[in-house]
């Protein structure tokens, strides 16, 4: 059971985006730091475990040509060996920035091309394997950095085409902690990003050197806003509600699940004990146990608990903790942060 | 966000206006004709087929302001004539209204079916005038070609960008509150059962598969929500049933247009920024705003009929209190002055504009610079 912990206030109110609440936490000071994108701009803030914020940040997307400011579609911190890195996508490009978000670091702007004038341009879709940085782009393709354990070198170092419509989002896990449980001869096809996109479609991938696409999960007409990867197990939420569970080398579907009423929005993992929560527009936050199925090997899941979070079309959604034990909640037009821990 | 927004906004937000001039044009008693006539020439004006070309050009949305200025000339595009604080009620009942539609749309696509409520309602107020008829039809065919293709992907980035356009604007409107679906604060009743988004199964089922793709478990689990699969889906196609009632009309004699004025007291910082903020941008703004205003066609008020004036209020005392105590935040401030600056974009402007001015507001000297900024000032 979870109980509602002391909401954290927001400067602005939170924009009706998919994954839109990061949360980093430090083991230093026992701070835990938010981002939220309000629209055209973004707040960062720390906070102590009673829920005072302590420390507050305003970041804009950089400006280019256009009619309105430019609009942010997400922020997310980046945790790679040696340094962490808060990265923003916008409407123009791509900016990171130092984790405290005091000095941005790099930048890359969007080349759109011709296509901006019949097509949204934009960079959605952001996440971490080993010393690379992978965001998503409208195009489909998965723009893959290169980040030097420190300074600002930071170097462009593929470019993957596997999806045909927006990236949506991108989930990682180390290779490392799944390799322990593979036959030797298989440890090449491990599989440690997933890529989701507008039309549904996951790709799997090895990143390394070279970026290697292992296989394709076909969707099913609706978008997959949210994706994360667990043990060699690929947790899909979509536009019609449904969670599903798939083996990362294979595709092949081990658990459906018709989650929610509404269009999922957000998943994130507690991998220290396989805990999965969902997020819809449908004002429910599920969270569910995965684990291994002692016959079959494949994967199994339980419902554990659901939250209602009235008049709410949440946005963000984001476990506080490696365990499990606490979670953070954003909604549209809601100006503060719903924070809820287990009793 | 998506530049295929404006489009929806606009029809949407004009459908709604005229829903609240019918409904305020019986409760005045302006006789039939008179009525008939406002709503014919406001349609035709919103159906130009040189102004829906240039709005159906993909392009980003305006600024709540610029395009309040949109709904203001539309709205005084007959021998109708609305005052300040009228035209204030006017565009936030509007606003609200689609906003709620926006929110409550079972899957983003539907937006589209709200649209076609409002086209629907729209043909029923000029059923007697074929060529009106058949501006609008050509607008649906339109819609049809350009939204019929789209991805469930780009409709949702479409609510999206609505939904962000919206952001912050919390005025109650005292229909919603009586049919409890707004809360005192502003923000709007979320229910937790009722029928599902057309392809989406009732929550509470977790199916397991083997390797072999054979289902081997079937587990419920309580969801929290009692809902019901669609009946069908609503008809895309010109003539049919929607199935989806928002975009409906729902006012009528029994059920007035009322607001309470209410800023959005929880979120205040995050709402003036927008005015206080200088706007760089705003000179392109006008420059495009220009081009689409261009593209109405405005009938001035000939012959021997004698123009008259709206109140979105019960009584003109309040009216009069209304423009008073209006909340800060809630203003529609003149358009930015830097507009001044563009003198080939201010002239078209002032043109435009002073076109629709001139019977409003005889007693305007000619300078067309001062004026553009003085009429801005009024709007």
């Amino acid at each position: 059971m979870f109980r509602r912990e002391r909401s954290i206030p927001l400067r602005g109110s939170a924009a009706a985006l998919c994954n839109n609440l990061s949360v980093l936490q430090l083991p230093v000071g026992n701070l835990t730091h938010f981002g939220v994108v309000h629209g055209p701009s973004a707040q960062l803030l720390s906070a102590a475990p009673e829920g005072v914020p302590l420390a507050q940040r305003q970041l804009q997307a950089q400006e280019g040509a256009g009619v309105s400011p430019p609009l942010i579609t997400q922020v997310h911190w980046c945790v790679l060996p040696f340094r962490v890195l808060l990265v923003l996508t916008s409407h123009r490009g791509i900016q990171m920035y130092e984790s405290d978000g005091s000095v941005m670091v790099y930048w890359h702007a969007l080349d759109a091309g011709d296509s901006s004038l019949v097509q949204a341009v934009f960079a959605r879709g952001i996440a971490a394997s080993g010393h690379f940085i992978c965001v998503g782009m409208w195009s489909g393709r998965v723009l893959v950095f290169d980040i030097p354990a420190k300074g600002p070198n930071i170097v462009l170092s593929e470019e993957l085409a596997g999806h045909q419509t927006p990236v949506t989002d991108i989930a990682t896990e180390p290779a490392q902690g799944q390799l322990d449980c593979k036959p030797l001869e298989n440890r090449d096809c491990v599989a440690d990003m997933v890529t989701a996109d507008d039309s549904g479609l996951l790709c799997v991938w090895r990143s390394g050197s070279e970026f290697k696409l292992l296989t394709r999960i076909p969707g099913f007409g609706v978008p997959c806003p949210s994706v994360q990867l667990w043990q060699g197990t690929i947790a899909a939420g979509y536009g019609n509600g449904q969670v599903r569970l798939y083996e990362a080398s294979t595709g092949t579907l081990h658990v459906q699940i018709d989650a929610h009423a509404r269009a999922i929005c957000a998943l994130d993992l507690a991998p220290e004990v396989g805990k999965l929560l969902s997020a819809a527009e449908d004002t429910f936050v599920h969270i569910w146990k995965l684990s291994r199925s002692p016959e079959g090997g494949y994967i199994e899941v339980e419902h554990c608990h659901g939250e209602c979070v009235p008049d709410t079309q949440v946005c963000g959604a984001r476990f506080c903790d490696p365990s499990g034990s606490s979670f953070a909640v954003t909604g549209y037009d809601l100006a503060e942060i719903l924070r809820f821990s287990s009793m | 966000m998506s530049v295929r927004t404006l489009p929806l906004l606009f029809l949407n937000l004009g459908g709604e206006m005229l829903y609240i001039l019918d409904q305020r044009l019986r409760a005045q008693n302006i006789p039939g004709d008179k009525a008939r006539k406002v709503l014919n020439d406001i349609i035709s004006t919103m159906f130009n087929r040189k102004f829906m070309e240039e709005l159906f050009k993909p392009q980003e949305l305006y600024s709540k302001k610029a395009l309040r200025t949109v709904y203001d000339r539309l709205a005084h595009a007959s021998i109708m004539r609305l005052n300040q604080a009228s035209m204030d009620k006017l565009y936030d009942l509007m606003t609200m209204a689609f906003k709620y539609q926006v929110l409550l749309c079972p899957r983003p696509k539907d937006v589209l079916l709200v649209t076609f409520n409002h086209l629907d309602a729209i043909k029923g107020f000029i059923q007697d005038s074929p060529n009106i008829l058949h501006q609008v039809d050509e607008t649906f065919q339109q819609l049809t070609e350009i939204y019929g293709g789209l991805s469930a992907g780009e409709f949702q980035l479409i609510r999206q960008t609505l939904l962000i356009f919206f952001q912050d604007l919390h005025i109650r409107v005292s229909i919603f509150l009586k049919d409890k679906v707004q809360n005192s604060n502003g923000r709007f009743v979320l229910p937790v059962s009722g029928p599902l988004p057309w392809g989406t199964k009732v929550p509470g089922l977790i199916r397991t598969f083997n390797n072999k793709g054979e289902e081997v478990k079937k587990a419920e689990f309580k969801h929290g929500g009692s809902y019901v699969a669609a009946p069908k889906e609503g008809s895309f196609e010109l003539y049919g049933d929607r199935v989806l009632k928002l975009g409906t009309n729902m006012y009528s004699v029994n059920r007035p247009v009322e607001t309470h004025m209410s800023g959005a007291s929880e979120n205040l910082a995050a709402q003036t920024q927008e005015s206080i903020a200088p706007n760089p941008l705003a000179k392109e703004e006008l420059n495009l705003l220009a081009r689409l205003i261009g593209g109405m066609e405005i009938k001035k008020p000939s012959g021997p009929e004698p123009g008259f004036r709206l109140n979105l209020f019960t009584t003109d005392e309040e009216e009069e209190q209304a423009a008073l105590t209006r909340p800060e935040e809630l203003f529609y401030e003149a358009i930015n002055i830097q507009a001044t600056q563009d003198q080939q974009t201010n002239e078209e402007l002032a043109r435009i504009m002073g076109e629709f001015e001139i019977l409003d507001q005889p007693r305007r000297s000619a300078s067309k610079g001062d004026d553009l900024l003085a009429m801005m000032d009024e709007l």
